[in-house]
């Protein structure tokens, strides 16, 4: 077991990810058509309605449409890692996971080149969102397009921990409608990605805690502050946290002596 | 890299003791043991829901067993795991390539994960494909080729890393009876051919041929190990199948 062999599982992982991503197009398009909804119609419809007062990081009024697309990137990434999540479980159907687990590499190590190779496809396709928007006018400061990387490297890497988590944890996901009920509206609607959380905290205090302590909360707001060149350590601090905690449940579940594999059967 | 290989260089290539495996209270497995010398054909036989699948989960390290040890080629599952599945090929029960890639692609990931070069990983996948004549459909989708091409590839990947003990969990189920053959026939060829010990778990008693070793598992326990005459002899019986009737009415009327 050589570092050479570590370097060159991960390359394969990653080059598998890869190849299956530009083999499915129709996912890729997916992936783009759905935030681009959001931002095209919805922030349309929303603009009026809503008005937005100066917060950090911005320093001027800025159109609905500008403050939604940090909160639209999170939820390119929060799908990206559901569905990779839910592609483990299938996988794990279909058996290409066993293959990944009974490699000669730590099982620690599988996971995490799986969860990076995830990550890199997530930040694939927000960079092809950020471009979109761009065409469309609505621009960030051009430094906040190489500031966001790393922001978008943190918080693809925490919605992917949580997806490889549920896929340890949840015993079977029929299809993808569970996962959207159950993770990833209540995950986007509760955050702020789509309404300031003062505006949540006038109309529901209640509603607001729950918001705060929401991890996607936070990974929208890492993404938002380093999209104007901006840094907001407290939510950076979240989302770290949570990565961490969400990593180490998922290696715990996948661990062969008290996984959750062992629970289910011939899986 | 020497050492520990001659060390374990006359080690059985499996080595199976005293396992014990639950599903919460319910018992899979109960006291299995069994050797499996290097360069023999063992066929795992036993009805569905003897705890085949389940055998083949331990021995592949999805999880740890309750109770017992289990070593490849004289590495203990659970003290030197990374070495003990280094020295594995596995072909899992339900199909594990990737459809949307070429068979090449599907290849390499798997050599990727064995940490073979670039050359090297290239000239095992030529070397394997030819031997299971599928070097012309390298570069095709995994999804056009049939059930019997796509298992031959799996066969393939389980190889190219020239593996001491291969796992093969009943790779012919849904394959018509002159592919079923030919695979069977094909793997017997591996372990002469290239010293490579096999376990083939199947209830399909046709699958065995008269120098084959057997481990006769039923409702979780073994009821029989050895080779074929040694069982027919142990049973008092003239063919595999009555011994297999024998043995097993035996144990349930206990």
């Amino acid at each position: 077991m050589t570092a050479t062999h570590y370097f060159r599982g991960f390359l394969g992982i990653l080059t598998r990810e890869a190849l299956r991503f530009l083999q499915q197009r129709e996912r890729f398009l997916a992936a783009l058509v759905r935030p681009l909804i959001w931002l095209l119609v919805f922030a349309a419809g929303f603009r009026a309605a809503l008005g937005i007062a100066i917060i950090p990081p911005y320093e001027t009024y800025i159109p609905y449409e500008v403050y939604i697309v940090p909160g639209l990137l999170g939820m390119i990434q929060l799908f990206n890692g559901m569905q990779s999540s839910l592609s483990m479980v299938y996988d794990r159907e279909m058996g290409s996971m066993r293959t990944l687990l009974v490699s000669p590499l730590p099982r620690w190590y599988l996971l995490a080149c799986k969860l990076t190779a995830g990550t890199f496809v997530s930040i694939l396709q927000a960079y092809a969102f950020l471009a979109i928007a761009f065409f469309f006018g609505i621009e960030a400061p051009l430094l906040g397009y190489a500031a966001v990387l790393p922001a978008l490297v943190l918080s693809g890497l925490m919605l992917g921990a949580l997806g490889l988590l549920l896929s340890s944890a949840i015993r079977q996901l029929e299809n993808f409608a569970g996962i959207m009920n159950f993770v990833i509206f209540p995950m986007f609607f509760l955050s702020s990605a789509l309404y300031p959380l003062w505006k949540m905290r006038e109309s529901s205090p209640w509603l607001y805690e729950i918001c705060r302590f929401n991890p996607f909360t936070h990974a929208v707001e890492t993404i938002r502050f380093a999209l104007y060149g901006d840094f907001n350590p407290w939510a950076v601090a979240i989302t770290l946290g949570s990565f961490t905690l969400f990593l180490s449940l998922a290696v715990l579940g996948y661990d062969p002596a008290r996984g959750m594999m062992r629970r289910k059967g011939g899986a | 890299m020497s050492d520990p290989k001659s060390e374990t260089r006359n080690a059985a290539a499996l080595n199976v003791e005293g396992v014990r495996f639950h599903y919460g209270a319910k018992p899979a497995l109960q006291d299995v043991a069994f050797t499996i010398p290097a360069g023999t054909f063992t066929v795992l036989l036993g009805p569905n829901g003897a705890g085949k699948t389940t055998l083949f989960s331990l021995i592949a390290r999805l999880y740890h067993a309750t109770q017992g040890t289990l070593a490849v080629a004289g590495h203990d599952l659970r003290r030197a795991p990374l070495s003990a599945l280094a020295e594995m090929g596995i072909v899992f029960q339900q199909p594990t390539l990737d459809l949307d890639l070429s068979v090449l692609q599907n290849l390499r990931y798997h050599a990727a994960l064995r940490g073979m070069g670039k050359k090297d990983a290239l000239e095992r996948i030529d070397a394997e494909l030819r031997r299971f004549n599928m070097f012309e459909r390298k570069h095709e989708k995994v999804r056009t080729l049939n059930g019997g091409h796509r298992r031959r590839v799996e066969i393939a990947r389980a190889l190219l890393h020239q593996p001491r003990l291969l796992l093969l969990d009943e790779p012919t189920i849904g394959l018509d009876v002159p592919t079923r053959k030919a695979i069977v026939d094909h793997v017997h060829n591996l372990c002469k051919t290239d010293g490579i010990a096999v376990l083939w778990a199947t209830h399909l008693i046709d699958e065995i041929s008269p120098s084959d070793r057997i481990v006769l598992l039923d409702a979780g326990r073994v009821r029989a190990k050895g080779a074929i005459a040694d069982i027919l002899k142990e049973a008092d019986a003239t063919t595999i199948a009555e011994a297999f009737t024998k043995l097993t009415a035996k144990e349930n009327a206990a």
